[in-house]
């Protein structure tokens, strides 16, 4: 297929172009511009917003970068706490989110052929409906009292209210369930794609089951475990709905705290910073996921 | 070919898809509560379907929301499957790195970070926030999921077929609409199906870059479930799910007969 | 040496493995149907069987992944029911390898030896000597994917070997090999069972593999075993038509016993104008009985020139295909009845004066040993 003439030349240059400049315009640029801001004073952003961008004076456009909102977020130990608060929130939903998930996964794989798309399809489900009405619905079970405490009162396991609604625990609730599939459908990808006599020979050279499923199951689960991991983790850390619903006013969030920076106290800037923040936190999960994702699409047989 | 399910994987599963699918039950059923609250049974009644419908700045907001994602899902259809093409058949361009990095990132970053930019990108270009600001920002998110899926395809085409199409003397550009886009036209439905899916849902980008006139219905929901349950909402969140729902099913078998299709045709 | 080795003529020998009465079923279906095998210490043992007769279920029963339905298993006589595949001195060589991807040649040859606990020392000396027998000392540190399917297979080996098992397993262990690889393996397998002393149980449906290899084989069929006999017996005497039909190449003529004349059956076909003259005496037959006559490609000759009225088995036909495989010369003569006939010829001289050619009418003759009578 070798095309000498200059027009198809470049109308098949146009497939990658297209697409490339549409993300370099609308996902690229607007990353650069938050980095702008973060560096500039509040004064310049403050609403009435006018635009920050001054083409024609790119001298002043650097003498007017500093790092005084970073220096803000240092001063302030709120942001520490928020952030130390989101990685440690993220990371404990992200193990209990491999604790519940990894069963499923195992179970779906082990299913008979025949129903295992009807499991697929039964995981994916839920993820197409509202994420803000799955969130919505465990305000109504977690309520001091709601459908939880009226079952467990019920059952004649508690006689008083329990209180889940504004802790924590129910922050760590509603991120497994919004994220679940996320964790799901990876672990489910490889385990599917596991050869069985692996088990098999391990057993017959003397390893237990136990043992078997540490030995064998779970390093080759390695890859669907790291990307569901790395896939739930991130967002997790900079969620917003799910603390802001579910959780109390103490659970500390950085989602959250850009999210009051931006609309409560109309700060720009210092919510760019919080935003770089975020960002500089999660490069190195995103990039190996970035990479894992990519290596596991393009060998795909 | 041996695989057995124990009494333990049966027993995951249970719990696991009745942990799924529980809330979203008890949502459904609480939407016909005669009572006003949302936690109390006090009968059945579809009392909160005839108030919703009547509710204007709600079905105002469904409308808004349902443009948006005709859009932004159009747009983004489009512009994920050159996207695709472009990783699977352009092999080392300039800058590939990069352009895979700017289609994985916005899938996983955090909302906040895409909404935050996006906006203040608006702000310095001077564009006015409402309808279109919100179709622009949801259609560069929804891309990049629509890339993926529509890639995971073409990993899998046959390139034979397309060689084939060439030396039975079809150039190029007819091969693509006569061989290839008709057999990755499943992944693309899909693709635009998840692009609309997400457009509708979504509320923390669209909470950033949205103005006066383009609230969308998670705006609307979402500022409605911080002041407090209301049994409206749940019928309004029936409603959105039985839709999906139809929609995925019908979707999942119109895939399904096509693939059945086309295993009869390779046949 | 090997042929002196016949412990199954032994009637005090206690064999190694028993299935007494063994039943496996999957639902309806029955894999092995009632079935009872001793097999010998030191034997090189084959089941074969065309895919789906139950062979490959009988040895996964022998290892633990799968119970018997009914009938009971035992193991230099302790009795396996019940033990789980992990606790049973017996390993296999999996028909894919199953090498695990994610360790090295070395982890995957030690990794039998690390469940039993062994000392690090011993189990380095042990996976040393096992690459040694396979010869694949160079290669210890890579990992799977970077070997050839041969090297592949020489690991499998060497870590089914390294426990010392009481009984080896191999599921089709050379049916990934090409052709050229298959042969040299084979004689490998067997010089290591040989050094070993170690009992091989191999389940393959190519029957060349297991003629060559085996000290006896089982062939099966619908979850039986049809004949138990070493490669001689299950070729030359065969039980059944469809041992004879698996097992090499044959001719089959059906007709009707006539009767016995000084200890050589003469039997009635409609393949030749005269009855036929079989030798075989251990068959117990009486006149009228339908058989078939079961004779070897190359048991038979083929001849233009008219045999004298001493030639007895005589055929004639025109020749329909002639088929050339360098060392042999594959003829199929086709018979007034209809009949196909494949006839084999060694190619001895590389010239030969007007050779037989297609469509020239010729004659079959065999001799009264060379062919079987097998009872319908």
């Amino acid at each position: 297929m070798k095309e000498h003439s200059l027009t198809k030349r470049l109308s098949s240059a146009l497939v990658p172009a297209v697409p490339y400049l549409w993300l370099g315009v609308f996902f690229l640029v607007p990353f650069l511009i938050v980095l702008k801001i973060s560096l500039s004073d509040t004064a310049v952003a403050q609403p009435p917003y006018r635009p920050v961008f001054e083409w024609s004076d790119i001298a002043a456009f650097f003498s007017g970068l500093d790092l005084e909102n970073f220096a803000l977020l240092a001063e302030d130990d709120l942001y520490l706490r928020a952030t130390l608060s989101s990685v440690r929130i993220a990371a404990i939903s992200t193990v209990l989110l491999l604790l519940v998930g990894f069963p499923i996964a195992y179970g779906m794989a082990r299913a008979p052929e025949r129903h295992r798309s009807l499991l697929v399809a039964l995981v994916i489900l839920p993820f197409w409906t509202s994420f803000l009405i799955r969130i919505y619905a465990w305000i109504a079970i977690l309520k001091p009292e709601g459908l939880l405490t009226q079952a467990l009162m019920g059952l004649g396991l508690t006689s008083d209210p329990i209180e889940i609604l504004n802790t924590e625990w129910a922050v760590y609730i509603g991120i497994v369930y919004a994220y679940l599939p996320f964790m799901v459908l990876p672990l489910y990808a490889t385990l599917e794609k596991m050869d069985d006599t692996l088990l098999e020979a391990a057993l017959d050279l003397g390893s237990t089951p136990w043992r078997s499923f540490w030995t064998i199951t779970v390093p080759l689960a390695m890859p669907g475990i790291i990307a569901g991991s790395l896939l739930c983790f991130i967002p997790a850390v900079g969620e917003f709905v799910i603390p802001d619903l579910l959780g109390g006013s103490e659970t500390l969030m950085i989602g959250r705290q850009l999210w009051s920076e931006f609309f409560s106290n109309r700060d720009w800037p210092l919510a760019s910073a919080v935003a770089i923040l975020l960002l500089i936190i999660l490069v190195i999960p995103i990039v190996i996921y970035r990479d894992v994702e990519a290596r596991r699409v393009e060998t795909r047989p | 070919m041996n695989r057995r399910l124990s009494l333990f994987n049966v027993t995951s599963l249970v719990l696991g898809f009745a942990f799924l699918y529980l809330p979203i039950l008890l949502l459904m059923i609480y939407s016909f509560n005669a009572s006003r609250l949302v936690t109390v049974w006090g009968g059945f009644s579809t009392q909160w379907y005839g108030a919703l419908f009547r509710n204007q700045a709600l079905m105002e907001a469904a409308w808004v929301t349902l443009r948006i994602a005709l859009l932004s899902a159009s747009m983004a259809t489009v512009l994920g499957t050159l996207a695709a093409l472009a990783l699977t058949r352009y092999g080392r361009f300039t800058g590939r790195t990069l352009f895979t990095g700017m289609i994985y990132a916005p899938m996983v970053m955090p909302e906040v970070i895409t909404g935050l930019s996006l906006l203040l990108f608006f702000v310095a270009i001077d564009l006015d926030r409402g309808f279109w600001t919100v179709t622009l920002a949801h259609t560069t998110l929804t891309m990049c999921f629509v890339t993926v899926v529509v890639q995971s395809r073409l990993m899998t085409f046959d390139r034979s077929l397309e060689e084939a199409a060439m030396d039975l003397g079809a150039p190029p550009l007819r091969t693509f609409f006569a061989v290839t886009l008709p057999l990755i036209a499943p992944s693309i439905v899909a693709g635009f199906l998840l692009a609309f899916t997400l457009s509708l849902d979504d509320l923390v980008i669209a909470s950033f870059n949205t103005g006066p006139g383009a609230t969308t219905l998670p705006i609307k929901i979402y500022s409605q479930v911080r002041l407090g349950l209301s049994p409206e909402i749940n019928a309004a969140s029936t409603i959105l799910i039985g839709l999906v729902t139809i929609g995925v099913i019908s979707a999942t078998l119109i895939s399904k007969r096509s693939v059945m299709r086309s295993q009869r045709n390779a046949h | 040496m090997r042929r002196t080795f016949a412990p199954w003529t032994d009637p005090d020998a206690k064999p190694l493995i028993r299935f007494e009465n063994v039943t496996k079923r999957f639902g309806d279906a029955m894999a092995v149907d009632h079935l009872s095998l001793d097999i010998f210490q030191g034997e090189f043992f084959c089941l074969l069987g065309p895919s789906g007769c139950g062979k490959t279920t009988l040895m996964r029963m022998l290892a633990g992944f799968e119970m018997p339905t009914e009938g009971r298993i035992t193991l230099a006589g302790q009795d396996l029911s019940g033990v789980p595949p992990y606790r049973r001195p017996v390993n296999m060589m999996f028909q894919s390898y199953a090498l695990f991807p994610h360790m090295s040649v070395e982890k995957n040859i030690a990794f039998g030896l690390k469940q039993d606990g062994m000392p690090k020392a011993e189990i380095a000396d042990r996976v040393g000597e096992m690459l040694r027998l396979v010869q694949l000392e160079k290669l210890a540190k890579r990992y799977p994917s970077q070997l050839s399917g041969g090297q592949r297979q020489r690991v499998a080996l060497a870590r089914a070997l390294a426990k010392k098992p009481k009984v080896l397993l191999l599921d089709e262990p050379l049916g990934a090999l090409d052709k050229k690889l298959r042969e040299e393996t084979q004689f490998e397998l067997m010089d290591i069972q040989h050094e070993l002393g170690m009992t091989f149980v191999v389940v393959t449906h190519d029957q060349e593999e297991a003629m060559t290899m085996a000290d006896r084989i089982a062939v099966m069929d619908h979850g039986r075993i049809v004949q138990v006999a070493d490669p001689g017996e299950i070729y030359e005497q065969p039980k059944t038509r469809f041992i004879a039909e698996f097992v090499g190449d044959v001719n089959i003529l059906e007709g009707h016993v006539m009767g016995q004349e000084s200890g050589l059956w003469r039997v009635k076909t409609a393949s030749a104008e005269v009855p036929l003259t079989i030798d075989d005496p251990d068959e117990v037959l009486h006149s009228g009985q339908a058989v078939a006559i079961a004779v070897r490609p190359e048991k038979m000759t083929i001849q233009r020139e008219k045999p004298g009225p001493e030639a007895v088995n005589v055929l004639t036909g025109e020749v329909w295909d002639i088929g050339y495989l360098g060392d042999w010369t594959v003829y199929r003569v086709r018979l007034a009845t209809g009949e196909i006939l494949r006839v084999t010829r060694a190619n001895v001289s590389r010239f030969v004066e007007s050779p037989i050619d297609w469509d020239e009418q010729v004659y079959i003759t065999f001799a009264p040993g060379a062919a079987v009578i097998l009872a319908e």
